[in-house]
Parts: structure tokens; C-alpha cells; sequence
């Protein structure tokens, strides 16, 4: 009660005055933008498409699967899917979009796109200094504004991208390992392939509508397969 | 000096004709304020410097603020529109005149006895004060004690409405 | 050489005056310092707005403002044009010509305060024997501007906040009156140049501020808290606190109106520090008698810089205090230890210089203050609430 609390407190700013001309620790200001901070790894800003090699329509890993479209809360993702299709990075058909547009003064980083996508298609960006003075579609993104390489990936989130580096070289082990399974089974005798090519026809159209089209010697393999059995697992599994 | 006294007097009753005749109470409370700034400046310019000072100081900055306070507190924030002329005047301007001729014929018989020109050592603040202390000192204590008395009083009267309105 | 520089303002203006005929000489010395004072103390103004936005941000560890000019000190350049240039709204159902004049009122009793500060040796604008009455006369009219700008604006937290704001500048100008009495007793005259002149001497090396007394200690801290609440500092500064009530009693001011009331309480508180320089840390003389000959000006100015900061010190670390809280420390402690101070006095004149002065002022001082702070702000009634007017 006697103005000690007081004291202490004038010998705190102080400290602080004092120490602010000597040490960092008493003077946190960044002075933006002419200094930065770098940002977090896993901070987020506004999607992106990820490509793998150096040209994004060919390597873009989306496939229009749409799920991000649907999934996104603000409504901000607007595709459109092609009509042909090009080969993905283990080689399958897959569509791919003609429109990809993400308007990015809706988005609302909440990261839902990314959590659905089953391709590692899309990720998040850290940019952040996106401010326009185009008010009518300056932060309307298409799909050439979005793409961004596998390498910037790794630069800016390099735990993340190795670790679905890593996923996509495991699926990517394991279908080869699948056709490299079924090859041998295609060198059986190609007299069972005309008696086949019925079952296979029927098998092919019993075989629902596949989201994913089966590279042609796999079917023939998996057709040639004389044992309803064998069939049916593996059809079953790709589907 | 005399361009001087007429101006500060004009100053002073304009002051006091506003401080009566406004309509806006706060209006007239600051009016006054202007007659008493004009009290303050007739007292300096006869050399009375300590009188001058706390004429200012106490009556500006203390009765103004006390008037003031007071018309807060007790009105309506509505400033009245209506007029402020009351139906007496006739007699109020009468008691009026006697009164100003009474105090005129007091002053004006009392100039022989004062000097011609003001006495050139003023009455310094020492003088003031040796004055209160030793040949005025009875009238001090009293006034001292009224003043206290008034303190204490409102501090009464306070405290016994803050403890009816429990 | 020294004694030359300590008055090369009186003789420059004495040499200016030396062009005019005699009859005019001494008006027109009084007009250079004047424009002198007017001059001086808004750039002072400007200097210590920079000033406080950078120490203040230092404090709080973050850089001040660093854009404006070399460091940011043109950032009062920058707060000028853009008062200048605001557009400047008067709400309508405000009383047109008060709501002019209040600023004006506030700044020209403030400037008129200056008048009989001793700047230097011989240096003050008017030598008049009430002096320090004639400040604290203008102190006083001061809240009349206050009043005026509150009320004048027809806005319910602007009257609040003047009425708060007059509330508490009457309070404390109680005290402060007090603890300036205590050295007027001690000197024996009102007139500050006096008051000076006596603390110009030095036993030794040491200096005979009366901040070096016992009594002259309590009283330079009652003037301090004082002048802090009657500037509206923090931490008294709830009547113009921007969290608690907008802006208080300039709420409805923009443009030059408020930079003129920011103007008139910055320069309040040079007057305020100037005159507690004055009273109580000796004005323009030197800390030491060997360093006398640093001219006299440039000692007052440095102890009133030198109280601006600490000013500054004290807004960077008090929260605000409460008004009941700020009204109970006014009249339950500052007045009581005000009063006693000027007991103190009398016994420290009574008893003769001497051994036995130092020891009974200090220790009744001292076991005033130990007692009063134990029991006037121990006392906490915890119980239900009592409400006042709310049923």
C-alpha cells in the first residue's frame, strides 16, 4: 500500500524502454513490408493445382472428380470436365478439367478441398499479398493462375510434398506391381483368349461404371484368367 | 486610463444586462462569468493585483463552475423557450432604482475623503496578508469557520439523502 | 561569455527595443517575448507529440511512428495538415458560438499562464509580485473552457465527461494550491523570479532545491499528482479516455477545433511542469555550482523536458484510475497529506536550520504516509452491493 507496486511498475516500462534499444526481444515489430517474417510451413492461404513435370496441362494431377466442388462450403470452385481424356502419372485415362475457377475473395482457407481430394490434386498456397485493384474478376482464378509445379510444392510445404511424393510412388509401386503380376498371366496359351473374349465382353459390361477405365492388356489379362475366381477379385478390387 | 476604465465597464454591465435578460440559463451563468472577468480586469487596472488574481480565481473558476453545476444537475436538459420577464417589473425596476441611488449617493459622498491619484506602493500581497493575520484575524477564523460549517453541512445533507435512497 | 549567452535574449531584445522611441521600448520588449513564448512552446508542443508516440511505443515494444521525416520527427508535420485539412463538423443542435469559443478560451488561458514563468535569469514575460497567483488564476479559468466545450456540444458523454473532467481539475487544485503555499511560506513572497532566486544557492557543490527538503519532497509529489490530473494525464485521464467515453468533452470536435484542445492541454502540461520546475527543482539554476555556466534557459528547459518525460513514463505505465477512485485519492489522501505538509513547513521554519529540522519533518512525513497509505486504502467493504438510485 505504500506505492511499491508502483515503483516496480515504472522500473518495468523502463526495462522496457531501455531494453528495446538493445536487445530484439524488447522490440517485436516487423517493419512490413520492408521486412518479413517467413511464414509457417503449414500455413494456408488459397488453393492451388498441383502439375508434376514441367507442363501443367499434361501433368496436372486433376482429374475433375468434382469433389471439391461439392465439398467446398463457400461454393467458391467451378468445373468443368473435359470430354477426352489423357493418361495420369501412372498412365491410366483420366479426365482432366477444361475450367478450373476458384474465386479467391470467397474462399475461406478452410482446407476441405484438400482434405477430400483423392488425387493430391490440390493444395494450399502461403501468398497472401493478392490485393488488386480489379474489382470484377481480378480474384477470379482459372486453372492456369492456380497451377503450380511439384517443385514450388516441396519449396513452400517440403514435409507435405514429400510425404505424398511418397503415397503417389507407393500407388504407383503397387500398380505396376499389379500389371507386372497380371503379365505373366497374359503370356498363358492365347487360345483361351477367343473363348475369353465373350466372358470378357460380358465381364466388361458387368463391370459397373468404373470410375476408373482399365488400361486395355489388363483386362485381356484379367479376362484370360481361366477361374471365375480369379476374375473376380481383381475386377472387384478395381472397381 | 479613462478610454481604458469606460471600455472594462461596458464590458462588465454588458455582462450583467446578458447575465439577466438571456434566455438560455447557461447562457446567462457564462454572462456572468464575463461581468466577473470584468470585475477582475476593473480591480487590475487600479493596481489591486492580489484582489484582481483571486477574483478571477475564485469567482471564475469556482462560482461559475459551482452556478453551472448547479443548473445542470437541477434542470431539464431543455433550455426554456419562453420568455424570462416576470409580470412584477414595474415594481422590481423601482426597488432597483432605490437601491443603485442609495449606493450611488454612498460613493459619490465618500470621494473627498479618498485620495486624488491611486497611492503608488499598492497594497502588496505582504501587506494583505500581515493585515489578515494580525489586525483582521477575528474576521478570518469566522469566515473560516462558516465556510466549514457549509462544508460539513452539505456533506450532511448528502450523506443523509444518500442514506434515505438506500 | 557565459553571462553574455545566459542573457543573449534580454539583450536582443533590449536592442531591438533600442530602435523604437523610448516611450514604445518596453512595449515592444514585451511584444518580442511575446512572440517568443508563442513561438517557442507550440514547437515544444510538436516536438513532445513525436516524442511521446515514439518513448510510449518504446515502452510498449514496439517501434513509435518512423515514416514521417528522419526517425518520424516530422510526424507533427503530417498531424498539422491533416487538422488543417478535416473537414469540420458541428453537430446541429449544437450552440453555435460556444462551441467556437471554447477551444479558444482554453488556449488563450493557457498561453496567458506562461506569462510569468522564469525562463531564465531575468527572463520572465511579466514580473508581478501575486505571480504565481496569476497562474493559478488562469488554471482555474481554464475549466470554464472545459465546461463550455461539453456543454456545447449537446451530447450527453460530452456534458458527462465535462462534468468529470471539472470534477475532478476542482478537486485537485486543492492540493495543488496547497503544496505551492508550503513554498510561498518557506520564501516569503508569490513572485516567481523570487521563488527561483532562493533556490539559486549552493552549500558546497549541492544545490538548495526545496525538492532536497523533507517537506519540499511530499510537496513536489502532491504538485505532481496534481498536475497530472489537472492536465487530464493519465493516469487521470478518464474524462478523455478513448475506451471509456469516446473523447470525453471533444468528442464532437474535428479538424483544427481539436488539434487547438489538444494544443491547449499539451501546453497545460508545460505550464504545470514549468511551474513545479519553478517551485520546486529550482528553476533555472544549475544541479551543481560548478556547472553554472550552461546558460540558464537551457537548464529550465531540460528540467521541463526532463518532467515531460516522466510524464510520459507514467501515461506508459498506470492503468487509468476510476473516477471515484481518482475523487477518494484526491480527497481522503492528497488533500490530508497536503495539509500536513504545510504543518510540516511551519515546524521546518520553526525549528531553525540545524539537524533537528531534517530529522522531525522527515519522520512525521514519513509516518504520516505509512499510516494514511495503510488505512485509507485497506478498508474494503465486501458485501452486497448498495445501489444509489437504481431500485
Amino acid at each position: 500500500m505504500l506505492g511499491e507496486g508502483l515503483l516496480k511498475g515504472l522500473a518495468e516500462t523502463a526495462r522496457n524502454f531501455v531494453g528495446s534499444y538493445v536487445s530484439k526481444e524488447r522490440l517485436t515489430t516487423v517493419e512490413y513490408p520492408d521486412e518479413r517474417i517467413p511464414t509457417a510451413e503449414n500455413a494456408r492461404v488459397f488453393p492451388f493445382l498441383v502439375y508434376d513435370g514441367s507442363d501443367w496441362q499434361a501433368g496436372m494431377r486433376c482429374v475433375a472428380c468434382q469433389i471439391c466442388e461439392k465439398e467446398c462450403p463457400p461454393k467458391c470452385i467451378y468445373i468443368e470436365k473435359s470430354k477426352d481424356k489423357k493418361p495420369d502419372y501412372v498412365g491410366k485415362q483420366q479426365f482432366y478439367p477444361t475450367r478450373f475457377d476458384i474465386d479467391i475473395s470467397v474462399c475461406m482457407s478452410c482446407q476441405i478441398c484438400v482434405e477430400v481430394c483423392p488425387f493430391e490434386a490440390i493444395k494450399m498456397d502461403t501468398q497472401f499479398e493478392l490485393a488488386t485493384y480489379d474489382r470484377f474478376g481480378g480474384l477470379l482464378m482459372d486453372r492456369e493462375q492456380l497451377s503450380r509445379s511439384n517443385e514450388y510444392y516441396h519449396n513452400i510445404h517440403p514435409t507435405e510434398a514429400s510425404e505424398v511424393d511418397a503415397h503417389l510412388a507407393e500407388e504407383k509401386v503397387k500398380v505396376e506391381a499389379k500389371a507386372a503380376a497380371a503379365a505373366p498371366a497374359a503370356a498363358k496359351p492365347p487360345a483361351a483368349a477367343p473363348a475369353a473374349k465373350p466372358e470378357a465382353a460380358t465381364s466388361a459390361a458387368a463391370a459397373p461404371k468404373a470410375a476408373l477405365a482399365m488400361p486395355t492388356p489388363e483386362a485381356e489379362a484379367s479376362a484370360a484368367k481361366p477361374a471365375a475366381l480369379e476374375e473376380a477379385p481383381p475386377a472387384g478390387g478395381k472397381d | 486610463m479613462s478610454g481604458v476604465f469606460y471600455f472594462i465597464s461596458a464590458v462588465t454591465v454588458a455582462g450583467a444586462l446578458a447575465a439577466v435578460l438571456l434566455r438560455n440559463t447557461i447562457h446567462c451563468a457564462l454572462a456572468l462569468a464575463v461581468a466577473f472577468a470584468g470585475l477582475a480586469l476593473l480591480f487590475l487596472s487600479l493596481d489591486a493585483q492580489f484582489v484582481g488574481f483571486v477574483q478571477i480565481l475564485v469567482y471564475i473558476g469556482a462560482v461559475v463552475i459551482l452556478v453551472v453545476f448547479a443548473i445542470l444537475l437541477t434542470r431539464d436538459s431543455e433550455a426554456p423557450n419562453q420568455g424570462v420577464y416576470s409580470r412584477t417589473w414595474l415594481a422590481g425596476l423601482v426597488i432597483t432604482a432605490a437601491v443603485f441611488a442609495f449606493l450611488a449617493w454612498a460613493v459619490l459622498a465618500s470621494l473627498p475623503g479618498l485620495p486624488r491619484r491611486a497611492v503608488a506602493p499598492a497594497a502588496s500581497v505582504q501587506d494583505i496578508g500581515n493585515a489578515l493575520m494580525t489586525r483582521y484575524v477575528l474576521p478570518l477564523e469566522i469566515i473560516a469557520v462558516l465556510l466549514t460549517a457549509a462544508t460539513i453541512g452539505a456533506v450532511i445533507v448528502a450523506m443523509h439523502e444518500k442514506a434515505r435512497s438506500k | 561569455m557565459a553571462a553574455t549567452i545566459d542573457q543573449i535574449f534580454v539583450i536582443f531584445a533590449n536592442w531591438v527595443g533600442g530602435f523604437f522611441p523610448a516611450a514604445w521600448h518596453a512595449a515592444v520588449v514585451d511584444v518580442l517575448g511575446v512572440i517568443g513564448i508563442v513561438s517557442v512552446f507550440p514547437a515544444l508542443f510538436a516536438l513532445t507529440t513525436v516524442l511521446e508516440r515514439k518513448g510510449l511505443g518504446r515502452m510498449q515494444n514496439r517501434l513509435g511512428p518512423n515514416r514521417v521525416g528522419p526517425a518520424g520527427f516530422l510526424q507533427p508535420v503530417a498531424d498539422g495538415i491533416k487538422s488543417l485539412t478535416k473537414e469540420d463538423v458541428v453537430p446541429f443542435t449544437a450552440n453555435g458560438i460556444m462551441h467556437f469559443l471554447a477551444p479558444l478560451v482554453l488556449v488563450v488561458t493557457v498561453f496567458m499562464g506562461f506569462a510569468v514563468l522564469p525562463v531564465g535569469r531575468h527572463m520572465q514575460l511579466v514580473d508581478m509580485d501575486a505571480g504565481l497567483l496569476f497562474f493559478f488564476a488562469m488554471g482555474a479559468a481554464t475549466e470554464l473552457s472545459v465546461f463550455m466545450a461539453g456543454w456545447s456540444s449537446h451530447n450527453k458523454y460530452s456534458i458527462l465527461g465535462a462534468m468529470r473532467a471539472i470534477a475532478q481539475m476542482i478537486s485537485y487544485e486543492v492540493p495543488m494550491l496547497l503544496s505551492a503555499v508550503a513554498v510561498v511560506m518557506i520564501v516569503g513572497s508569490l513572485s516567481l523570479p523570487d521563488i527561483v532566486s532562493m533556490q539559486d544557492q549552493y552549500s558546497g557543490v549541492w544545490p538548495h532545491w526545496f525538492i532536497f527538503t523533507p517537506w519540499g519532497f511530499a510537496a513536489f509529489l502532491i504538485f505532481a499528482i496534481a498536475a497530472t490530473s489537472e492536465s487530464n494525464r493519465s493516469p487521470f485521464d478518464l474524462p478523455e479516455g478513448e475506451s471509456e467515453i469516446v473523447a470525453g468533452y471533444h468528442t464532437e470536435y474535428s479538424g483544427f477545433k481539436f488539434a487547438l484542445f489538444f494544443l491547449g492541454e499539451y501546453l497545460a502540461m508545460f505550464a504545470l511542469s514549468g511551474l513545479g520546475v519553478t517551485l520546486f527543482l529550482g528553476g533555472w539554476a544549475a544541479p551543481f555550482s560548478f556547472l553554472s555556466f550552461i546558460p540558464s534557459w537551457i537548464w529550465f528547459f531540460a528540467k521541463v523536458m526532463l518532467s515531460i518525460a516522466v510524464f510520459i513514463w507514467l501515461r506508459g505505465t498506470f492503468p487509468r484510475l476510476r473516477q471515484d477512485q481518482l475523487m477518494n485519492f484526491a480527497w481522503k489522501f492528497v488533500l490530508p497529506m497536503a495539509l500536513l505538509d504545510l504543518v510540516v513547513t511551519g515546524i521546518w521554519r520553526f525549528l531553525g536550520p540545524g539537524w533537528q529540522q531534517w530529522v522531525v519533518c522527515s519522520l512525521i512525513l514519513i509516518a504520516a504516509y505509512v499510516v494514511m497509505g495503510r488505512t485509507a486504502f485497506a478498508v474494503k467493504h465486501f458485501g452486497p452491493r448498495r445501489y444509489r438510485y437504481a431500485e
